[in-house]
């Protein structure tokens, strides 16, 4: 049978044909590159779903924010809300890929495909996102430690499309950051990442989420890492205690970007860098986005 | 099987009937015949096939062709405009941001990508902005030189006669 391409203009044309066992493509950013490296051949049927209507929002509230899952990672840097209240998925969002990434990558496209090393996953744990997946029989919300399953691997069903990320508001006196280790400034994925989220109140931790990437199969939370900071006033020693704690949960592979051991060395110093900086940030200091407004790949809105 | 479609590329419209698992660089340079943007990693890691998509850059060789169909391609080929290079292309030369040409068209393109969000770039910002675009030759010095004279605004015309591609190099001669 030959392959065949088509366009889905809307939510209902794009379900229906990933129901009928064609597969989604969005950004189309690691679709194509999957293929090429072996990891699965390109599907015989795709449906594009990059122009469906209403997909692309990105709804800002005081409730938190709802992005349509077609929001791409541009978007996401571009937008002042974003970076100000959930800061550690602007840093995430700023350094994936390049800037063609940026502009043609979207967020549910990144969620789906479930890489252990992808560079949003963490803050998206840190701020307790929900994933909803539609099929045409309904949809259902889910947190993303039930969405993951494995590397590449997702629980959501064949016929099921994810159709928004909804992201809480986070506490008063939040401060959060993402970093990630790297060797190349972009078109780099993670050798090791980290993400934390700190609540203070009269310089007390009140809440924390440390979560860890790069260093497990799919991208975690370590509560142990985050308790070992709640109730303190994140003096070194309790910086330090999060950090090892959070590089005492990581079981890593050696691959063509680190080896197992570098990876678990590594582990403790990138932790202690992000919950460093999310300190700093709660604190109301500066810790800049890893890249210039210019190189957000949008204009700033 | 392949399917009919069109590409509109540098504003010109092609029919064209493609594999539907053909990449956006393959169907422009085998298809199309527009041979500027080069295949070099083949794998989104060098930056060689970048073209602009509705004016935001993409890396064409992991692109599928058909998801570029009513929207607006621009490659190398389409910077100049009616003049024979315009002036970021003038800087490059200008600047020795060229030695072996293949990671060439790939910058340009990236190049008008940063130069659009950010008229005004500064040295790390030409310098992250590119970092998705691989260069073994130069070693970047004189491309980010030629964006901040693009930027400048002020690039001379090139000196002598007009580049043909056709020219018969002088020491060629006789």
């Amino acid at each position: 049978m030959s392959p065949s391409f088509t366009s889905a203009s809307t939510l209902d044309d794009a379900l229906a044909a990933v129901a009928s066992g064609a597969r989604p493509v969005a950004g189309g950013t690691d679709l194509v590159v999957g293929a090429r490296q072996g990891k699965a051949p390109l599907p015989q049927d795709i449906v594009a779903i990059d122009r469906v209507d209403g997909l692309r929002s990105l709804e800002v509230s005081d409730a938190g924010v709802r992005l349509g899952t077609l929001v791409t990672h541009g978007d996401i840097v571009a937008n002042a809300d974003i970076r100000d209240r959930f800061t550690a998925l602007a840093d995430a969002s700023a350094i994936v890929g390049s800037h063609a990434t940026r502009a043609q990558g979207t967020i549910g496209g990144n969620v789906m495909n479930a890489s252990p090393a992808m560079d949003t996953g963490g803050p998206l744990l840190c701020f307790d996102a929900t994933v909803t997946l539609r099929s045409a029989a309904g949809e259902r919300t889910i947190g993303l430690d039930a969405l993951w399953t494995g590397p590449g691997k997702t629980s959501a069903a064949h016929d099921e499309l994810l159709v928004a990320i909804d992201l809480p508001a986070p506490a008063p006196g939040t401060g959060s950051c993402y970093v990630r280790l790297e060797y190349r400034r972009q078109m780099e994925i993670a050798v090791v990442g980290a993400s934390a989220l700190v609540v203070l109140a009269d310089g007390n931790v009140t809440a924390a989420r440390i979560a860890i990437t790069a260093l497990t199969p799919t991208i975690r939370r370590v509560p142990e890492a985050e308790a070992a900071l709640v109730g303190t006033k994140a003096e070194a020693d309790a910086v330090r205690a999060a950090a090892r704690a959070a590089a005492a949960a990581a079981t890593p592979i050696s691959d063509v970007r680190g080896s197992a051991e570098y990876r678990r060395a590594m582990a403790e110093v990138m932790a202690s860098r992000a919950v460093t900086a999310a300190l700093t940030r709660a604190r109301g200091g500066s810790v800049p986005i890893p890249a210039s407004p210019a190189m957000y790949g949008a204009k700033e809105s | 099987m392949r399917v009919a479609a069109t590409l509109t590329v540098n504003g010109a419209s092609y029919p064209v009937e493609l594999d539907p698992h053909v990449s956006l660089l393959r169907a422009v340079r085998d298809e199309l015949g527009l041979t500027g943007s080069k295949e070099g990693c083949d794998d989104s890691e060098c930056g060689a096939c970048m073209m602009l998509l509705d004016g935001a850059p993409v890396n064409a060789c992991s692109y599928l062709a058909m998801q570029a169909v009513g929207r607006e391609v621009t490659t190398v080929e389409g910077l100049a405009g009616d003049e024979e290079v315009g002036p970021l292309q003038r800087a490059f030369l200008q600047q020795f941001g060229v030695q072996c040409g293949f990671c060439t068209p790939g910058m340009l393109i990236s190049a008008t990508a940063l130069l659009r969000s950010n008229p005004d770039p500064s040295d790390e910002e030409i310098r992250i902005g590119l970092s998705g675009n691989l260069c073994r030759c130069t070693g970047y010095d004189g491309i980010v030189k030629a964006v901040h004279q693009a930027a400048s605004g002020e690039v001379p015309p090139l000196r002598g006669a007009p580049v043909h591609a056709d020219a018969t190099p002088p020491h060629h001669a006789g």
